[in-house]
């Protein structure tokens, strides 16, 4: 077919947020595409048949925790918080960036974020999923876990609402739901172009079902952009105060390392860098396998590396201002929390910690780096590892030796532990690399606006935004 | 349901007339409106502001529902603890006053931002009558490109000016690529 709808300029000046030459139904066909082939690639087979063997590791390291309990765990008192935790903060923190792309970055105006705004949402949906696991696992007896919910009951009971585990409950949930609302209100369009495209019964009453009869009609046009900006708007403050409300399940403890003001905005960064991170590591193979680097340009990487540097120093000052609060407030127990980072049993951790987070994100400093695309890869894997790192040294540096020694113990993971933490990276994958296949991993609509003279010649005269 | 003509006079649901770009689709909105057409709707593959200038649309009640969901999500909120902390249930915890409301106030937040964001969801798809499954513009097969890259124009029938002929004629003589007969 003959398109003579507007086309992608080939000038030059800044790189392009998409590739030039491309069209409505060149972006449209490209990336519908990939959903709507007949043939699935061999890679995608061999990449879900190994995500769900560790999926099933997860399923298998459930039922074994159900029948014999969190003994299973190597828990301990005093380090009663373990990898349950460790993992919790390290999913729900990779599962900022997503609604970040797409609410904040949004309502900036900062449309290169368009590309990656998809995927980035689904990560976050299943990063939270994962999250969500491990705090119902933990609290011992999973099947009661909807005692935490406020509801009326025989005990004449309710939840302890002064405590910050209750809060965590409300903040999480309202996150998924939230998080769940936008990426689907963001889907329905593309999944009516699915419908409109697809070449088989199944995939038209499926597609069709879900985009509950979308027609692109103006009207309709208005009041969805109007509902994509509210919840854009009200996404943003909820996104940073998740992590700040996971940050009160420590800060608002007197435990010596957790009992800090600066752990609110310590944490959200944290939670930017490693979501970025993860953005990263996940969209530099996904646009290489599908070809994708006309939409996830150099600039897209460019640009997140730059957010990663920056969030990257947010976290480095928080380490620095727990070291000098440790000074200053001249309180023993935090001195020795302190020194015994530096020094003690879990020091080799610490140093790696440090390494990954405060040494290895400076290389993004050199624009070099920012355009080696293997090189950012590697330091977006080495960030996943030091924000995990990260929680590991908050939860058991603290715990293991607060302020009575007679009460000091060590913590180390068992078999189960890791079982349940590679076991939820499966089930991340397995999910991710469904919605590659099932739904499209670009926003298609979003990226038609981008493609100059699309939205009518008098909308380019002016500097667009 | 809309009032409709009856039924046998009017067996078509509208014309529809088929555009390469949005200049052309706004060009043919500003001709049919010219030629006293009132009762129209533009289809896009994508949102574009002026499209809903041109045929006028207003859309005021949405961000007020959010509004009023978000209140009373923290009046829930907000409600809920009280009542449970103070009235139903009280619990001495730490020395703090039963209604201890800055303790309160993250719930109130979260509730505060589900109920407007729900709010916003429902309240949309409310407003523009989905799920709608079934819709007459699906009949016509050159329909599928409004997801891909093509604009339309739909004329009415229940349009008081709407004659078939002559909506017919209008829009042919247009920019419009091709006009398509909408059953209903």
């Amino acid at each position: 077919m003959t398109d003579s709808t507007p086309t992608a300029p080939t000038g030059s000046g800044r790189p392009p947020v998409i590739e030039p030459g491309h069209s409505l139904s060149s972006v449209t066909d490209k990336i519908s595409s990939i959903v709507l082939t007949r043939r699935t690639s061999l890679a995608w087979f061999v990449g879900l048949g190994f995500s769900l063997a560790l999926a099933s590791v997860l399923l298998l390291s459930i039922v074994v925790l159900v029948l014999k309990g969190t003994g299973i765990w190597g828990l301990n008192n005093p380090v009663a918080w373990g990898f349950a935790i460790i993992n919790f903060v390290w999913w729900i923190g990779i599962g900022h960036a997503g609604t970040l792309i797409s609410a904040i970055l949004l309502l900036l105006k900062q449309e290169w974020r368009t590309s990656i705004n998809r995927f980035a949402e689904a990560m976050t949906l299943f990063a939270v999923s994962c999250a969500g696991l491990y705090p119902l696992l933990h609290v011992g007896r999973p099947w009661l876990a909807y005692w935490l919910l406020p509801y009326p009951n025989t005990m004449g009971m309710w939840p302890q609402f002064r405590s910050p585990l209750i809060w965590d409950v409300f903040a999480v949930s309202t996150y998924a739901t939230v998080s769940l609302l936008f990426w689907y209100v963001g889907l329905i369009p593309d999944l009516a172009t699915l419908r409109d495209r697809s070449q088989n019964k199944i995939g038209r009453v499926v597609y069709g079902a879900a985009a509950m009869g979308w027609r692109g009609a103006a009207r309709h046009w208005t009041r969805y952009e109007t509902a994509y900006l509210l919840l854009a708007g009200l996404a943003t403050p909820l996104v940073v105060s998740v992590h700040t409300v996971v940050s009160f399940d420590f800060a608002v403890s007197v435990i010596p390392g957790w009992h800090a003001t600066i752990f609110p905005p310590y944490f959200v960064a944290g939670a930017i860098f490693s979501g970025f991170a993860m953005v990263m590591t996940l969209a530099i193979p996904l646009r290489s396998v599908f070809g994708l680097e006309g939409f996830i340009t150099d600039r897209h990487l460019s640009n997140m590396a730059k957010v990663m540097l920056a969030t990257g120093l947010i976290v480095v000052y928080g380490y620095a201002m727990e070291i000098f609060t440790a000074w200053y407030s001249g309180a023993p127990a935090e001195q020795y929390m302190v020194a015994n980072r530096f020094f003690g049993p879990y020091a080799p951790q610490f140093w790696a910690l440090l390494f990954c987070n405060g040494v290895v994100p400076q290389l993004m400093w050199f624009q070099k780096v920012r355009r080696k695309v293997w090189l950012l890869f590697l330091i977006s894997i080495v960030i996943n590892v030091g924000m995990w790192l990260e929680r590991f040294i908050i939860v058991v540096t603290s715990l293991h030796r607060d302020y009575l020694p007679s009460s000091w113990g060590m913590y180390s993971p068992t078999f189960w532990d890791w079982a349940m933490y590679i076991g939820s990276i499966g089930l991340f994958f397995t999910l991710l690399l469904l919605f590659i296949r099932f739904l499209p991993m670009i926003s298609i609509f979003e990226m038609r606006t981008l493609l100059p003279g699309a939205q009518g010649s008098s909308h380019d005269e002016g500097d667009e935004h | 349901m809309r009032k409709l003509p009856e039924r046998t006079e009017f067996e078509m649901f509208g014309y529809l007339a088929c555009f390469a770009t949005v200049d052309e689709l706004l060009d043919e909105i500003r001709r049919a409106r010219a030629n006293g057409f009132e009762e129209m709707e533009a289809y896009t593959p994508l949102p574009v502001h002026e499209v809903s200038e041109a045929l006028g649309h207003k859309n005021k009640r949405l961000p007020l529902l959010v509004l009023i969901g978000g209140i009373v999500g923290a009046c829930v909120g907000f409600g809920l603890q009280y009542w449970t902390s103070t009235i139903d249930y009280p619990l001495n915890i730490g020395g703090r006053p039963f209604n201890s409301w800055p303790s309160f106030i993250v719930v109130t937040f979260e509730t505060t931002i589900l109920f407007a964001a729900v709010t916003a969801v429902l309240g949309m798809f409310a407003l523009n009558g989905l799920p709608q499954p079934y819709h007459p513009v699906f009949h016509v097969p050159a329909f599928q490109l409004a997801s891909r890259n093509r604009f339309f124009l739909l004329l009415l029938s229940r349009d008081p000016r709407f004659v078939p002929e002559e909506a017919e004629a209008h829009l042919s003589a247009g920019p419009a690529l091709s006009v398509h007969e909408v059953p209903r």
